[in-house]
């Protein structure tokens, strides 16, 4: 992985599809940011962002609180925009489509681009099963085999053989980190490109927390996994790619350093990024 | 009840434990020595009062003799409690006292008015009464001859079709002040304060000179309900505004991010998980106008026949009914003004337990118990209540799981 924007340029041509993000179907996306800049109302918090996240791979964004992680990713499937005074300018492209081209619409992006927030939310006035079709009845996308995608999402997040029974009891009602992977499988359900994960874990135990990192692992050969952590040995465990973001006092966030999970953590370049890997600030 | 007990275990470097006798105590208990106390303060209270007014001066008054008799037990109470106690139970004591007279105040008339309209209410009240109108019914019929159906009809279109005007109206315009927004958030936020303080017969005096006055509609069961609809608006708005801020933001990033347009956020995520909210809300503006009888003086009239149609010709109401008989010289027609009080108060009652059941039904949301203690805070002057008060109770409020973590571990 490379930060410079020959690769993007070229993984834009391996990867071109014609007709825009509605023509994408189902298999693991490439996602590319390029030159992507966020500002908060005036001030600017993330800058100059060039990252090629790979397809069926893990890619974890490491970094101190506030520099601009979770911004990052929330710009990868215009979740950004939904905060009022948000603003962001560069391209971000799933296979070679800049989602951010005025004739793409935010829905089509956040269909092929899922996100599992740091909280499990699933939905509280629905039952285990409408929760996982939630995405599909959103989107209108008519199906027979209803019971089939439930089935296979559920499995996919390691929660069917737990609730296989029950599939029709409010999803409120499981545990912390069941709930998290019944959120997990609502993202699958709709089949994405790109599942993006912001702090999964941070809400659970550590046992969830291992389930969860064994549900990334296998999920991670059908859809990219892009992942924020704070917690270092988990980016290690899970990861494939490893992006470590910076924001000195009063700049805004950037990366500092890019590559290998085992190259940032074993070898980094930037005595920074060895500094936070190794423990010594963040 | 006394134990022996020796412990060895534990404790500073060299020091030894001596055997105690232990002694369980409750530090608040209330004990039957404090019953005693109480009513001797009470009574005492009383006796002073009555010498005070009736035999040393001249002081006369119900009144008078209860807020003296009060404040001489409250004093007798916290000088007897001083003798015995310490200061602290004392105060505690005098606290508690004054705590539940003032609960007292303000439960007693309630419980005074519904004992009111149930007794001069319940000489008439029979299954004939449900069924009868005043049709035919003359100073010289006898006495249960008449009944109040044309009014309960009358009541349940006009309220019915009110709702059906105005809650729609007031939950779209709920959801357009906390889900959507935008420049004109704030004014229409004062605009349904501003109403929510219309006096009612304002509302019937509008309706009247709208749609009476101006085009000729005449009394009608559908103009008494334009003007309920409009004191329930604002009720049904800011109640359904204060459930819709409960239901956590994490719900919506949830549904926008899974491609999900705005109305499906609101119509699938939102408003189902606010629904026993919403229920509570929608039934606070219903009894808001039930009861309302100014609005319908110059809209519905009222009449002693059966009139079911709500869009033609004026209609009776329960609440009308009961003011237009109580006014009457005759004794058997007051008497049919409180049966009419009184079917009114079995009617709401009646549809607050059906709503009840309806909306209690699955206890998944938090909204009636987050909507109630949201009001009572605002009602002790907190107008700044911090919407994380609320953040867990989406989540952690839920039935606790029969399988937590341990299913985790397979």
């Amino acid at each position: 992985m490379t930060l410079t924007n020959d690769s993007a340029k070229s993984s834009r041509s391996s990867f071109a599809a014609a007709g825009g993000l509605d023509s994408i179907h189902g298999e693991a996306g490439e996602i590319v940011a390029n030159g992507v800049h966020a500002w908060f109302g005036k001030r600017l918090v993330l800058e100059n962002v060039n990252l090629v996240m790979e397809h069926q791979k893990v890619t974890a964004l490491i970094g101190p609180s506030g520099c601009g992680k979770s911004t990052f990713l929330r710009i990868m499937n215009r979740m950004h925009e939904t905060i009022p005074g948000a603003q962001l300018a560069g391209e971000v492209r799933l296979n070679g489509i800049n989602i951010y081209d005025p004739s793409e619409r935010a829905a089509s992006a956040r269909r092929h681009i899922g996100m599992v927030f740091q909280r499990p939310n699933p939905f509280p006035a629905m039952s285990i099963q409408e929760n996982v079709l939630a995405g599909l009845r959103f989107n209108k996308i008519k199906t027979s085999k209803t019971s089939d995608i439930v089935e296979e999402s559920l499995t996919k997040a390691g929660l069917w053989n737990e609730v296989k029974n029950r599939l029709s009891e409010p999803g409120g009602g499981l545990s912390g980190g069941q709930q998290q992977r019944l959120c997990i499988a609502r993202g699958l359900a709709v089949k994405p490109s790109v599942l993006l994960m912001d702090e999964p874990c941070s809400a659970l135990d550590p046992t969830s927390t291992r389930r969860i990192e064994q549900t990334i692992k296998e999920i991670s050969h059908e859809v990219t996994v892009v992942i924020v952590t704070h917690n270092m040995q988990q980016a290690i465990r899970v990861s494939d790619y490893c992006a470590f973001f910076l924001a000195a006092e009063n700049e805004p966030g950037r990366i500092v350093e890019a590559g290998s999970t085992t190259q940032i953590f074993e070898a980094p370049v930037d005595p920074r990024t060895d500094d936070y890997v190794n423990g010594r600030f963040g | 009840m006394t134990l022996e007990m020796t412990s060895g275990v534990g404790g500073a470097a060299g020091e030894s434990f001596v055997p105690v006798k232990i002694k369980p105590i409750r530090p608040r208990e209330f004990k039957r020595s404090d019953i005693i106390v109480l009513g001797a303060a009470g009574l005492a209270a009383y006796c002073i009062t009555w010498i005070l007014f009736d035999q040393l001066t001249l002081l006369s008054g119900q009144l008078g003799f209860v807020l003296f008799c009060v404040g001489f037990f409250l004093g007798l109470y916290w000088v007897v409690n001083r003798q015995l106690f310490t200061r602290q139970v004392a105060v505690d004591r005098f606290v508690a006292a004054l705590m539940t007279l003032g609960a007292l105040a303000m439960f007693i008339p309630l419980l005074l008015l519904v004992v009111f309209v149930v007794a001069r209410g319940w000489n008439l009240l029979s299954a004939h009464v449900f069924v009868a109108t005043q049709k035919g019914v003359s100073e010289l019929s006898p006495v249960g001859k008449a009944g109040v159906a044309h009014a309960i009809v009358g009541t349940l279109e006009q309220v019915g079709l009110a709702a059906l005007i105005g809650v729609p109206a007031a939950v779209l315009t709920a959801i357009f002040i906390n889900e959507i927004g935008g420049r004109f958030t704030r004014t229409i936020r004062v605009v349904v304060t501003a109403m929510s303080g219309t006096p009612a017969i304002v509302a019937g005096i509008f309706i009247y000179a709208i749609w009476i006055a101006t085009f000729h509609q005449g009394y009608s069961g559908f103009a008494g309900a334009l003007a309920l609809a409009v004191l329930l608006l604002p009720t049904v708005t800011r109640g359904t505004e204060e459930v819709l801020k409960v239901v956590h933001q994490d719900l919506r990033e949830a549904s926008i991010a899974l491609a999900a347009p705005e109305w499906r956020t609101v119509w699938s995520v939102v408003l189902p998980t606010a629904r026993s909210g919403l229920v509570t809300s929608v039934l606070l503006g219903v009894a808001v106008s039930i009861g309302e009888t100014a609005p319908l003086l110059m809209t519905v009239f009222g009449n002693k026949l059966m009139n079911s149609n709500p869009f033609n010709g004026p209609q009776a109401a329960l609440p009308l009914m009961a003011y237009q008989q109580i006014k009457l010289p005759l004794q058997a027609d007051i008497d049919l003004g409180y049966t009419a009080a009184l079917v009114l108060f079995l009617l709401v009652f009646t549809l607050f337990i059906v709503a009840r059941l309806l909306a209690g039904g699955r206890r998944r949301t938090p909204g009636f118990a987050a909507l109630r203690s949201r009001i009572v805070n605002s009602s002790l002057g907190a107008t700044e209540i911090e919407q994380d008060g609320f953040a867990d109770t989406p989540i952690a409020s839920y039935p606790p799981s029969t399988s937590t973590d341990e299913r985790d571990q397979r």
